[in-house]
């Protein structure tokens, strides 16, 4: 495969490119749903291709062929190239390119038990259908379960020299039990409504324990419809590990985002309320607020040997004692604010540009616990399982609402809530977390389903989290 | 000339996959086999620069098939050689053996007749990426003291499909689109955004300094808006956020799926829209930028979703078809756990001109573009999202000045009862939203509720 890749990067340089890397992925995929007892979709798909990347002044160029074969691989690299020259019509300021050393590396993540070759069809099909079984046997109409698996083979190869392969083993999954009321409809999913994604082998969907927890969802599910609604107040909020995943990943991840706040996905996904020139003393959040960006968790759905431009996964603080210090970045936007590239790019396919994408953004844990927030908390409410986001374009305004809640009185959890939702600013937020889950409560949430860019593209991020309690919350939004 | 599929040496390439995969079958399975083969090249500008320009050659098989009368199963390959064939063939039927029966498997489609429309430009599908940037550079030229981002981008498609039940059908797409947003700096502010697009089969219809021009505008007005007070307004929507609200009952609503497990708003035969209120799905109309049948072979036709604002439709594959009781719409997008998708949704038109529509309201807000949108709860179709790229506030008949960005929590329903359309725009056009490419007018609506400052 190297073969290919220099082939292209040469007819790249040919053509007139300063720096060149080409980059072959070969991607085996499975996704599974069932419902009611039925598997309802099966695909499989296999897609293999090179992408390479030209650039000429300050401009790129990418152009990307799923013909791997030499003369495919050179037409690609000259068309990177022309691609790039018609870039340089409506050029930018110069491209400096973040230093990185030659490597030459394989690298793979460890698994026990290979989601596809380790495990027949038939027996991951019977799960899903003995989990949606379990679901309707407790007397729910809607229940669903699904996985998906990517076993990715890379090759990256650049101009500079360096040549690196990684094989990534990756799977999950996630089952759900809706409830059909008057008007209005209730889900509880487990183990978070995005599922449980990592890169292990099928032993992380055992572990999960589908069939043990179907039941228990269902009644929650149940429970949920002749639950009184979430009140509107401001109050004590307590989160569970997997709805702090999710506003991690929206109010921190995407913030901090290098190429967002340089602007350059102003027009779809957004940009930043961060502002560069604060890096290092703006206050992000409380003391007690530690956020690292950590690519090389073993586990963890964003972690991997090297980016998609041949940098080392590193392990970034991100937020430290409260203050913001770090950022998500590649080798052409760092330099842009005097940094090192944090070997944060990545793209879904062969057919897509790398871009900065989230890697292990997580919350590290505090020395507190679930049971401790409840008992310390007067008034308040614990809601967990994410049910919908939406976020401003600057990545401020939030409002998240959880498939579930519970008051707490007196230090007690209370009566089950439906529909509850909160909503806030996020610096102000942040601000007022004043207990954090301990060590024992760490989960590497993993989502694998994060759309960014232009074609938009899947990414696939990691959220370590635990419970975390905030003040003075407005909740009950309706 | 009309286009002929026979002659089109692509077409004939596709055809040529598709019956080596089904020679490769024989008889041992139903299937359903499709080709695709195109490009995709996306320009992508911010900063008033190029920084991103991709182009990408496209080339897949996808096979479904079914054993043993109902164990199906799917999967699709690059990989277009005959050994990555025949590998996909054996694969895809072994694992069907592997997979459950279902009970409820519909079976392939039967030969139709597709509607003929060769949704293509010969020029589109063959642009330069300097033809893209230099859409960019006329998009910019509306002034130096705005900075842009956005794109522009140029698709195309040959698209074969062909089954063991005699299906052959064969179709070509292309598509074009710019689209931006001009940013006014501001003293002590956010830049002022503004937000214009175009989108077309042809890149010869888009013209870069007409849209740049209307982003500009926007953008200009846009700088010291004003903090509102959250609450219920009258709004005057415009075709992108129109767009992005009709989204959710096309996916949760109309979706033949959704309604049977229960989880959909629909109930035919009752108005639950105003009665300016008509919404069709049509792959068939010239305006459209679909292909003339879905993916599971059946011939694309108009379905009357709402019809004077009675819900009369509902869009179904095969299989939510066959549990209904009825024939598919032609409404599969390929994906049996999802249902049917009016993915080629119109919003009919009325014959006011935004500045009519405007002209109606004595206090209220107009809308650009609504982002972030997600669904609180698909049976009442309540969304929140929040406002960008332009919000101006509507005073006496006249935009009277901006205004800050808001989120908004609402019924989509809700809004578009019945008495609660005041006007509908006579400036339908094709736009995108999450879903896929819709045509729409802008929306005048009595009430929306803006339920927080998007600042905080």
């Amino acid at each position: 495969m190297f073969d290919l890749a220099t082939a292209a990067i040469e007819a790249a340089l040919a053509a007139g490119a300063r720096y060149a890397d080409a980059r072959i992925m070969i991607v085996r995929q499975e996704s599974m749903s069932a419902k009611n007892r039925v598997v309802d979709g099966l695909s499989q798909a296999e897609t293999a291709g090179i992408g390479v990347r030209a650039l000429i002044g300050s401009s790129w160029g990418f152009q990307a062929t799923p013909e791997l074969t030499a003369a495919a691989a050179r037409r690609a690299g000259e068309r990177a190239a022309e691609v790039a020259r018609a870039s340089a019509r409506v050029a930018g300021v110069p491209v400096e390119l973040s230093p990185v050393p030659v490597i030459e590396a394989s690298w793979a993540n460890p698994h026990d038990v290979h989601p596809l070759d380790d495990v027949g069809i038939g027996e991951r099909a019977d799960l899903l259908v003995a989990v949606t079984g379990a679901i309707v046997d407790a007397g729910i109409p809607l229940a669903q379960a699904s996985h998906q698996i990517w076993d990715t083979q890379k090759w990256f190869a650049s101009s500079e020299g360096s040549r690196i392969d990684q094989r990534i083993v990756e799977c999950g999954a996630v089952m759900d039990a809706t409830a059909i009321g008057d008007g209005e409809t209730q889900r509880r999913s487990y183990p978070g409504v995005r599922g449980q994604f990592g890169t292990r082998g099928w032993e992380l969907v055992r572990e999960l324990d589908l069939l043990g927890n179907a039941a228990r969802i269902a009644e929650e599910a149940r429970a949920l419809l002749g639950a009184p609604q979430c009140p509107e107040a401001t109050t004590t909020l307590i989160l569970g590990s997997e709805q702090m995943a999710l506003q991690l990943h929206e109010s921190v991840g995407h913030a901090i985002e290098l190429d967002r706040i340089l602007g350059w996905e102003a027009a779809f996904a957004g940009t930043s309320w961060l502002d560069p020139s604060q890096l290092g003393s703006l206050r992000f959040g409380s003391d007690l607020m530690n956020i690292t960006a950590d690519a090389t968790l073993p586990g963890a759905l964003g972690s991997f040997g090297y980016d998609d431009e041949g940098v080392p996964a590193q392990a970034v603080d991100i937020v430290k004692d409260g203050v913001w210090v770090g950022v998500l970045s590649g080798r052409d936007s760092a330099p842009l604010v005097g940094l090192e590239s944090g070997g944060m790019v990545r793209a879904e396919s062969a057919a897509r540009l790398p871009m900065v994408r989230m890697t292990n953004v997580g919350l590290l844990p505090g020395d507190s616990s679930l049971e401790e927030m409840i008992a310390a908390t007067d008034d308040g409410i614990y809601m967990d399982t994410n049910r919908s986001w939406s976020i401003d374009d600057k990545r401020l305004n939030f409002q998240f609402g959880c498939e579930v809640a519970w008051e707490i009185k007196g230090g007690q959890l209370g009566r089950m809530l439906r529909n509850p939702t909160y909503t806030g600013i996020g610096p102000r937020f942040w601000a007022s977390m004043d207990m954090v889950g301990g060590p024992e409560e760490w989960v590497f949430w993993g989502t694998a389903n994060c759309g960014k860019g232009q074609p938009i593209q899947e990414g696939h991020t990691g959220h370590p989290s635990v419970p975390a309690r905030f003040t003075n919350v407005r909740v009950g939004v309706r | 000339m009309a286009w002929d599929p026979a002659t089109d040496a692509i077409v004939q390439r596709g055809f040529a996959a598709c019956d080596c995969v089904l020679d490769l079958v024989g008889d041992r399975a139903d299937a359903l086999v499709t080709c695709g083969q195109g490009s995709n090249a996306l320009t992508r500008f911010a900063n008033s620069h190029i920084h991103q320009n991709m182009a990408s050659d496209d080339d897949k098989v996808r096979l479904r098939v079914a054993v043993d009368g109902g164990r199906i199963a799917q999967a699709t390959t690059t990989r277009v050689d005959p050994d990555g064939l025949r590998r996909l063939v054996e694969e895809t039927i072994a694992a069907a053996w592997l997979c459950p029966p279902d009970p409820d498997y519909p079976g392939l489609a039967e030969p139709g007749a597709p509607v003929n429309v060769d949704h293509f430009d010969a020029a589109t599908a063959a642009a330069h990426p300097e033809a893209r940037a230099d859409l960019v550079a006329d998009f910019m030229q509306a002034g130096s003291d705005l900075e842009a981002a956005g794109y522009c981008s140029t698709d195309a498609e040959t698209h074969v499909l062909c089954s063991t039940t005699g299906i052959r059908y064969a179709s070509r797409t292309t598509m074009a689109q710019l689209d931006g947003i001009h940013r006014a700096a501001t003293v002590d502010g956010p830049p002022a955004d503004g937000f214009a697009q175009i989108t077309s089969r042809r890149l010869g219809d888009l013209d870069g300094r007409l849209v740049g021009d209307q982003a500009a505008a926007k953008a200009r007005g846009g700088i010291a808006p004003v903090e509102l007070d959250p609450g219920c307004y009258e709004v005057v929507l415009e075709p992108k956020a129109v767009a992005s609200l009709l989204l959710f009952p096309a996916w949760l609503g109309f979706n033949g799926k959704a309604f049977a497990e229960g989880t959909s708003f629909a109930h035919p035969g009752e108005a639950q829209l105003d009665e300016r209120i008509n919404l069709w799905d049509d792959g068939t109309d010239p305006r459209s930028l679909g292909r003339p049948y879905d993916a599971e072979g059946t011939p694309k036709r108009r379905v009357d979703l709402v019809t004077a604002g009675v819900t009369v439709g509902l869009a179904h594959d095969r299989r939510s078809a066959a549990l209904a009781g009825v024939e598919s719409t032609g409404s599969s997008i390929g994906q049996e756990s999802f249902g049917g998708y009016p993915a080629d949704l119109f919003l009919g038109a009325g014959d006011e001109s935004l500045e009519q529509l405007i002209a109606g309201v004595e206090r209220g807000l107009l809308v650009t573009d609504l982002w972030y949108n997600r669904v609180l709860d698909p049976k009442t179709q309540v969304v929140t999202g929040l406002t960008r790229n332009g919000l101006f506030l509507i005073e006496r008949g006249e935009v009277a000045g901006p205004v800050q960005n808001l989120r908004y929590t609402q019924s989509v329903v809700g809004a578009l009862a019945p008495g609660h359309v005041l006007g509908i725009g006579n400036d339908a056009q094709l736009v995108s939203n999450e879903g896929g490419i819709v045509h729409v007018p802008s929306l005048r609506l009595s009430s929306w509720s803006f339920t927080g400052g998007a600042q905080g």
